[in-house]
């Protein structure tokens, strides 16, 4: 459905006069999802994971570069066809209210979203209000207007907005971010529905306790590159992951053990080699000679000389 | 100490109380959780014990004075969305500065980094953006920090790198913190107490 290999986006902005400086928010990223797929990707707050979505649907702000290739069911993404494609084939669950119009009824946005991928007028009414039942949203929900929505019921909106209509690729950013445990099985079991109905789901998360509920497969994305690619089943706590970046994420999760193995910050400023390097005990001269590309192990990739 | 006082709310007449005779008291660096699921009033207390929304019944007391209504307040919420929380025209050093001028060991502490002050709020992640409305909240007024949901925004690494940098601070400061969260394990991590009244 979806193949990514080696996208990277960085940002140009004027400095002093026309100095141009670039910052770099993605250096290589690599991914795939198939039909019927769960592809959570987690990562640290702000390594991109949001501009990630934002370049699957084409609304990068104007400054920004993309280098890399994109295809979506075997077909190069070009940017006339994202434009075609975005809201109807593509659709995105977004990560904050924000992304709602505050001077809008409710369920006016969604009978909108409805209409602008494809459902006819006649049958818009029906599938909105199908749309509300089925994220547990009372009827009169849909004449409030958005700032009197608690957190959870706004992401329910969100996520309401999305599926209203026939995309088959759904990009969930955040989706469970602020919602209770109960919403969130909720919200990740329609995520799951709609993958096994044969759409393709990307996850974007930095919830790796709520990615692994539904996903089938997790990449784990930090300081601008791809670090692993592990199936679900991987994260179970007995030493089946690759990479210390993964490991140390697992360990930082308050269920088990609230432990911070290295700086949550890793910045991709230092010199070539191997950004972990200083927090890996497998670490030798090579590490700090090169940056590693992705290598298969043990039926998942990592990024790594030695694992 | 902060103190709430048969506190009662609701959202016009008509509508159902979301907390009546609720009573409250945080010690100076007593940590507190409260859990509960989505739309159960949660952020609203958060909201009243800030001075936000003025409860129809009961008062908020801070050292056993009704909470003030003008200068610093005391008691500080940092909400669920950071991005709803700042002015989106001003840059990051603005509304870092808009309290008092932060000391440099707490903006190590909480990873700020420098080349972000020249950035517009819509510029940081929703974690770099958290980060920064702490730090605006932590001024040498502050007793009380009301903490609605503030880390579901991050992963699990800044998580634990914000939790201990503020458990630190409240320690020293002596300050009362309240945690709301759904995340039941967090909350048994960092509360020494835990007030079920939302829950069900």
């Amino acid at each position: 459905m979806l193949d990514v290999h080696d996208l990277s986006i960085s940002f140009s902005s004027y400095t002093l006069g026309l100095k141009k400086k670039e910052v770099c928010a993605i250096r290589s990223l690599d991914l795939r999802i198939a039909p019927g797929e769960i592809m959570a990707v987690v990562g640290q707050s702000g390594a991109g994971k949001s501009l990630l979505a934002h370049a699957l649907l084409g609304i990068l702000p104007p400054n920004a570069k993309v280098s890399g290739s994109l295809f979506f069911k075997s077909r190069p993404l070009t940017a006339e066809r994202l434009t075609d494609l975005r809201g109807s084939q593509i659709a995105l669950i977004p990560q904050s209210v924000t992304y709602l119009n505050p001077l809008l009824r409710v369920g006016t946005q969604v009978a909108r979203a409805a209409r602008l991928s494809g459902v006819s007028r006649d049958e818009t009414p029906p599938v909105v209000r199908r749309a509300f039942a089925r994220y547990l949203l009372d009827k009169e929900v849909a004449d409030w207007f958005p700032f009197q929505l608690s957190g959870g019921m706004a992401r329910r909106v969100l996520t309401a907005t999305a599926t209203v209509g026939k995309a088959d690729l759904l990009l969930a950013d955040e989706p469970t971010n602020g919602l209770d445990s109960a919403a969130a099985g909720e919200a990740l079991g329609h995520l799951r529905e709609l993958a096994d109905t044969g759409k393709a789901v990307l996850l974007i998360t930095h919830d790796i306790k709520a990615a692994l509920q539904v996903a089938d497969k997790v990449t784990v994305f930090c300081a601008g590159n791809s670090v692993e690619v592990a199936a679900a089943e991987d994260f179970n706590g007995h030493g089946r992951l690759r990479h210390p970046y993964t490991k140390a994420l697992w360990n930082a999760l308050p269920a088990n053990g609230f432990r911070m193995a290295m700086p949550p910050v890793i910045t991709s400023s230092q010199n070539d080699g191997c950004l972990f390097r200083l927090y890996c005990h497998k670490q030798d001269s090579l590490c700090g000679k090169r940056l590693p590309g992705l290598r298969n192990t043990n039926g998942g990739w990592v990024r790594c000389h030695h694992a | 100490m902060l103190e709430g006082r048969k506190l009662a709310f609701r959202y016009g007449e008509e509508r159902e109380w979301l907390f009546k005779d609720f009573d409250l008291r945080i010690a100076p660096g007593e940590i507190v959780g409260i859990p509960g699921p989505s739309g159960r009033g949660k952020s609203t207390l958060a909201k009243v014990l800030s001075g936000y929304l003025i409860p129809q019944e009961g008062s908020v007391f801070v050292d056993g004075r009704p909470l003030s209504t003008s200068g610093c307040c005391p008691v500080q919420l940092l909400f669920q969305h950071p991005q709803l929380a700042v002015n989106p025209r001003w840059k990051i050093e603005a509304i870092m500065r808009e309290s008092e001028e932060p000391p440099p060991e707490l903006l190590r502490g909480l990873a700020i980094d420098p080349s972000w002050l020249g950035r517009y709020p819509h510029e940081l992640s929703g974690g770099e953006l958290q980060r920064v409305c702490l730090v605006r909240a932590l001024g040498s007024q502050t007793r009380c920090l009301l903490c609605d949901e503030m880390t579901s925004m991050l992963d699990s690494l800044t998580q634990v790198s914000i939790w201990r940098t503020l458990l630190n601070i409240a320690r020293q400061r002596e300050l009362g913190l309240i945690v709301i969260s759904h995340d039941y394990a967090l909350l048994k991590k960092l509360c020494a107490r835990i007030i079920p009244y939302f829950e069900d």
